[in-house]
């Protein structure tokens, strides 16, 4: 494989747009690059997909390379395993990076065994020490955070954390080529089938984008307790979290709404925590909250030593005045 | 159909935070903390147990481990496993992902007419989420990760639902093949008084590197793909002002009225 120093990112693109964390990539990637003293190439993958390559230099790639076939139209793990794979061959980079999504992270360890590197997954954070990818991630459920580096560096493929990477402001004078190279996909080695994709999207405001979030835990008990957060967080313009025993309890019928380590990471406003113990899976996707609130009845839960301000009562008995007081508050 | 299940044994992962120590960019396994069988892993076993309720079969847990190791395959074969083999040997230690997949695949190989292979989506300590796909890689077989529910249809076609950040997408693949089983498959069973008797009778095959034939360059802790610079502790803790008040509605008034301050609401 030629030796150029190229950064590779993996693009993603979704009706001609590319997605955000294509822009993190780009973000990072032009910080590694720099680092490399090397140049930042995004391959994008899929059909009709032009618009998104110029896109991707607005945003700071050097070049794009696209990989259009029909065989690509919809995401496959198989086809798109392939097609990544024979583009990082003919490209040549030595650092590759995709976003840690419903792609990244089913095709990266394929990719990286088949190219013959170490993948390092759900990075937070990449840096370059003397041409060798440093790469933070956290470990045992958010307790710890590990600084690794590659062995070789040669060839190095890492995925980033969505959201956890800055991007570049978009600059329409960027200039860069934009090049279609072309890969070989056997249908033999399409093994899987996609039948259909089917959304749980929580109505109202995205927890991700919510600037007020209220978090319910296995201290709620059941499903009313959950329409009484609903309530709340309406009133507080805001969006319903949980962690991940309401939903293997069957309180809430999605995993959709879980924060942490294995759901989603939130930076609110303020962030209430009710019936939360406080485990480090849970409190790793919202530490970053400005002000954390918790209402636990145990005095002694965790919650309440990573929490700015706490309730020690039955949520059942304060959260009804809450509402109240709230509402009445926020109509002055 | 004849299921093999990789468990990995973790530190409890649900064990309190504050019991979670740093020695020297190594974990210290506190005392009275039990290590258990990865919770994904648990999770793999329940939707093998659930197939194989529906369809007769085969499960053989399997692990790569030390001796201590044998408590996760007991702990499987009380959960309903037929069989359970221990990978272990001086040359395994220290294998990373790609590593222990290798070993795995090894291992399986010797398993007669596997149609099917199960991993956890992660294992809760280093969370790297590889060692299925590149076990899929190594044996050369189709695979689907993130699993929340599985069904055997007609002509071996396994329908898989795969969770996606908001969703779902049902795959369909024909056997044999490689899973990855996510934890919104829902809660593994508990072992029963008979599975556990039936675990601590069963004979349990210790395999090691005569057994499998690997590679060793490939394995061990000197051919890591990655070197440990640190590990160290977040820094999470805030000073927590309590709240207080005679009546719950006092206590809410109080409340509202810091967020208020605080400019939040
Ligand atoms: C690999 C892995 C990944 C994980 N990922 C995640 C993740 O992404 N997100 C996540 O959240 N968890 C995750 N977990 C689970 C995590 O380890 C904890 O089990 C979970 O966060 C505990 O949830 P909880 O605090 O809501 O529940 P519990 O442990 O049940 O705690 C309930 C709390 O509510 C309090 N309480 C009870 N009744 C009341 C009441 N009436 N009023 C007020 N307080 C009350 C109790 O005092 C207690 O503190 C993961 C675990 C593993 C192994
Ligand atoms: C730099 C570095 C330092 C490390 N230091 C340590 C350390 O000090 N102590 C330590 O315990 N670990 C350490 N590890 C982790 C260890 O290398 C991995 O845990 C191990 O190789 C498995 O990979 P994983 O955790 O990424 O598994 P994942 O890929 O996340 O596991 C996915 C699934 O694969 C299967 N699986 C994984 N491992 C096994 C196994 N052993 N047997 C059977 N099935 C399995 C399970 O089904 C599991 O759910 C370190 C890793 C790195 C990169």
């Amino acid at each position: 494989m030629a030796q150029n120093s190229t950064v590779l990112i993996c693009g993603e693109q979704e009706e001609g747009k590319i997605t955000a964390v294509t822009k993190e990539l780009l973000g990072v990637g032009k910080i590694l690059a720099g680092g490399l003293n090397g140049k930042l190439s995004a391959l994008i993958i899929g059909s009709d997909i032009r618009d998104s390559g110029e896109e991707a230099i607005v945003y700071g790639a050097d070049n794009v390379y696209l990989v259009e076939d029909p065989l690509l139209s919809q995401y496959n793990p198989d086809s798109y395993t392939t097609a990544i794979t024979q583009a990082c061959q003919q490209i040549g980079p030595s650092v590759v990076l995709l976003g840690h999504t419903t792609m990244g992270r089913d095709v990266a360890g394929r990719v990286a065994f088949r190219l013959g590197c170490f993948p390092c997954m759900n990075c937070t954070n990449l840096d370059i020490d003397s041409k060798s990818l440093v790469q933070t991630r956290s470990v045992y459920g958010g307790n710890a955070i590990a600084v690794v580096v590659s062995r070789d560096s040669q060839l190095q493929l890492a995925t980033i954390k969505p959201r956890a990477m800055t991007p570049l402001e978009p600059d329409s004078s960027r200039k860069g080529e934009i090049e279609n190279i072309k890969v070989k996909i056997d249908d033999p080695a399409i093994r899987t089938k996609l039948v259909s994709t089917t959304k749980e999207e929580v109505e109202g405001i995205k927890l991700e984008d919510a600037r007020v979030i209220v978090a319910g835990g296995g201290g709620i008990g059941d499903a009313e307790g959950f329409q009484l957060l609903q309530d709340f967080a309406r009133i507080l313009g805001g969006a319903v979290g949980t962690t991940t025993v309401p939903y293997d309890e069957g309180w809430v019928p999605t995993t959709s709404m879980v924060i942490g380590d294995s759901g989603k990471t939130v930076k609110p406003d303020l962030y209430i925590a009710i019936g939360i113990r406080g485990a480090s899976q849970h409190i790793t996707g919202c530490s970053e909250s400005k002000l954390m609130v918790a209402i636990n009845k145990d005095s002694d839960a965790g919650i309440f030593k990573v929490s700015d301000l706490g309730v020690v009562a039955d949520y059942r008995k304060v959260l009804p005045p809450l509402i109240e007081r709230c509402k009445a508050l926020l109509a002055t | 159909m004849n299921i093999v299940v990789c468990v990995k044994q973790v530190l409890d992962p649900e064990m309190p935070t504050e019991k979670f120590r740093l020695k020297d960019n190594q974990v210290i396994s506190p005392e009275g903390i039990p290590l258990v069988i990865n919770p994904c892993d648990a999770q793999a076993v329940e939707a093998a147990l659930r197939v194989k309720e529906k369809h007769g079969g085969k499960i053989t847990a399997i692990t790569v481990g030390t001796d201590e190791s044998k408590e996760v395959v007991r702990r499987a074969l009380a959960m309903g496993a037929d069989e359970g083999i221990i990978l272990t040997d001086d040359a395994f230690a220290g294998s990373d992902s790609l590593a222990t997949a290798y070993i795995l695949a090894q291992a399986i190989q010797k398993i007669d007419a596997v149609d099917l292979v199960l991993c956890g989506r992660e294992a809760a300590d280093w969370s790297m989420g590889i060692v299925g796909p590149v076990l899929a890689e190594r044996l050369n077989l189709p695979l689907i990760t993130l699993a929340k529910n599985i069904e055997l249809l007609d002509n071996n076609i396994l329908k898989v639902e795969r969770i996606i950040p908001d969703g779902y997408q049902v795959f369909e693949v024909s056997l044999p093949a490689v899973l990855t089983v996510s934890n919104e498959i829902g809660l593994p069973r508990l072992p029963t008084g008979m599975g556990i008797i039936n675990a601590v009778r069963k004979e349990i095959p210790v395999w090691s590197n005569q057994d499998i034939n690997t590679d060793v360059s490939l394995i061990g802790a000197n051919a890591e793909g990655l070197k440990l610079l640190s590990l160290s502790m977040p820094e999470r803790e805030r000073k927590c002002e309590i709240v207080g008040g005679e009546t719950p509605d006092e206590v809410a008034g109080n409340l509202a009225g810091k967020l208020r301050v605080a400019g939040v609401i």
